[in-house]
């Protein structure tokens, strides 16, 4: 696997710190839904960094791709990403990266998503791939996030809950509510996972990503409500959500 | 060749202090480990040195602490390029606890809880170079740096400072540990950039 | 649960491990040496904050693999594996 050349081709900020990149990808052989690059940047001395994104978008044939970066207060990398970079500036990276915490459109059971945090980049390149392929998979997606502000591609995930009964989107605010939310701030528990996720009875697989704590206890939930541990796929991201 | 990203410098300070080759400044504390975090209770805590085959003293850490302490400043430097200058520590010295074993045996294996390891000429942990530090910044120090006690050789790199230091058993021979027996140097000299075994 | 954790998965390690191994290593299974726990490597604990990376078994925390990158040479320790076992349709990566 080696390291490609990929060009800025255009931004936009999910949230007050987070931005989506779009790059085109020097001679990009295709990506299936879940897999990551590897993002090196180089400085002019020499010096680099190496940070790994989840792709966001799904699997196409144009040679781009999409990233979103969250960017951290004390980052490196996230920072120069999300505030530095430009419409037109190069970079390296390499992929794509992963088998196992995919899912390919040949997939035909239910699929249960658990996101933290900035974990629902590699499950909305799922969702984006999964409508792309016009497939009919039933999805749910459980969405934990700290507070309304800092949902990543709302509009689209709106769109969704709106006009596809079989993809589901249950949002779990862990610091603060929206106005109208039935359920107090709070992580992910027993009670929404028996009310907002398939019931193991479906045969669903279960993708979880997010940072290891969430991961971690979103897999015990699953294990305790009836999942198999074989049907539960599980990305971590480091404890502040950047992946290195 | 890489591709220069325009713009990106990283996290290094451009600050002139006289640093080992390849090293940069930091003024936060980064955190690096190799494995899980131990908790080790201090009524379970202990140091031991032995030979390999007899345990020559123990101190459990009642006793360890009531051992004279030294308050030092020294700079630290990590193999994974950056440097942190002047920072407190409260401990220990080598010396202090070396001070009635007797021994011919030249090299030391230093063992922590969990499975890290980490060898060094005895020599290099005695004459003011080594401690068993247990205060950092004036506090206890804290687990994820390597409390309730690390050792400390800041003349050679951060990796020589084993954290959650448990034990010295002394070796005829210098036995590469946990980093050194992967592609590490047997020593670490940072001002001769002995980083890796091939320099 | 109050201990930070501080791991990440066997999926942070792929891209290194790319550069040995033709196939995925995250579908890859793995037998712990040290408690037999047969396990996929993406559901490695990964420990990368430290002088190189090292995957560690999820249940008993023994180390799996080792790996450093020095100046001129990569070193890669397996030890702690009994073995890697992986099916043939998963090598394809691209779909």
């Amino acid at each position: 696997m080696t390291w490609r050349g990929a060009t800025v081709v255009g931004l936009h900020d999910e949230t007050a710190t987070a931005r989506t990149l779009a790059l085109a990808v020097h001679d990009w052989p295709g990506h299936v839904a879940g897999q990551h690059v590897d993002v090196r940047l180089t400085a002019p001395d020499g010096y680099s960094a190496v940070r790994s994104y989840s792709i966001a978008s799904a699997p196409s044939s144009d040679g781009r791709i999409e990233i979103t970066v969250e960017r951290l207060a004390n980052g490196e990398v996230s920072p120069y990403l999300t505030k530095e970079l430009m419409v037109g500036d190069d970079l390296e990276l390499r992929g794509p990266i992963g088998g196992w915490f995919v899912w390919r459109r040949d997939q035909t059971e239910p699929i249960q998503l658990m996101a933290g945090g900035s974990g629902i980049v590699p499950l909305m390149a799922m969702i984006r791939s999964r409508a792309s392929a016009g497939s009919s998979a039933p999805f749910r997606l459980l969405y934990s996030v700290r507070e309304p502000g800092a949902v990543f591609y709302r509009d689209e995930l709106r769109a969704l809950s709106d006009q596809n009964h079989s993809a589901i989107v249950t949002y779990a605010y862990t610091r603060v509510t929206p106005k109208d939310s039935p359920r107090p701030p709070g992580r992910i528990d027993a009670e929404l996972i028996a009310t907002g996720t398939w019931s193991p009875n479906l045969g669903p697989t279960s993708y979880v990503c997010g940072p290891t704590s969430f991961v971690e206890n979103a897999t015990d939930l699953l294990i305790a409500a009836g999942h198999g541990r074989e049907n539960i796929r599980t990305e971590r991201f480091g404890a502040t959500g950047e992946r290195k | 060749m890489a591709i220069i990203s325009r713009g990106f410098a990283g996290r290094r300070s451009t600050a002139d202090a006289k640093l080992p080759p390849g090293q940069y400044l930091t003024t936060d504390f980064p955190v690096l480990s190799a494995g899980p975090t131990p908790h080790i209770s201090l009524d379970r805590w202990e140091f031991t040195i032995d030979d390999g085959s007899k345990v020559l003293k123990r101190w459990d850490w009642k006793s360890f602490r009531e051992l004279p302490t030294e308050s030092i400043t020294v700079d630290l430097h990590c193999v994974t390029r950056w440097s942190k200058l002047g920072t407190s520590w409260e401990g220990v010295s080598l010396d202090a606890l070396l001070s009635d074993v007797k021994t011919d045996l030249p090299y030391a294996m230093f063992r922590s809880y969990g499975d890290y390891t980490t060898n060094l000429p005895l020599k290099d942990v005695m004459n003011k170079q080594a401690w068993i530090a247990f205060k950092y910044d004036g506090a206890d120090l804290e687990s994820e740096h390597g409390g309730p006690a690390r050792l400390l050789v800041p003349h050679l790199y951060l990796w020589k400072s084993a954290k959650w230091v448990k034990g010295m058993t002394l070796t005829p021979h210098d036995k590469p540990g946990f980093w050194e027996n992967l592609g590490y140097h047997i020593y670490g000299d940072p001002w001769q950039e002995q980083r890796y075994s091939e320099e | 649960m109050s201990a930070p954790m501080n791991y990440l998965d066997g999926n942070a390690a792929a891209g290194e491990l790319s550069r040995i191994f033709a196939m995925d290593i995250t579908s890859a299974e793995g037998q712990c040496a040290n408690c037999g726990a047969k396990r996929r490597f993406a559901e490695a604990h990964l420990y990368v904050q430290c002088p190189g990376l090292v995957a560690r078994c999820a249940l008993c925390e023994h180390v799996l693999l080792r790996l450093v990158n020095t100046h001129q040479r990569l070193y890669l320790d397996l030890h702690g594996m009994t073995y890697l076992t992986l099916g043939i349709e998963q090598q394809e990566v691209s779909s």
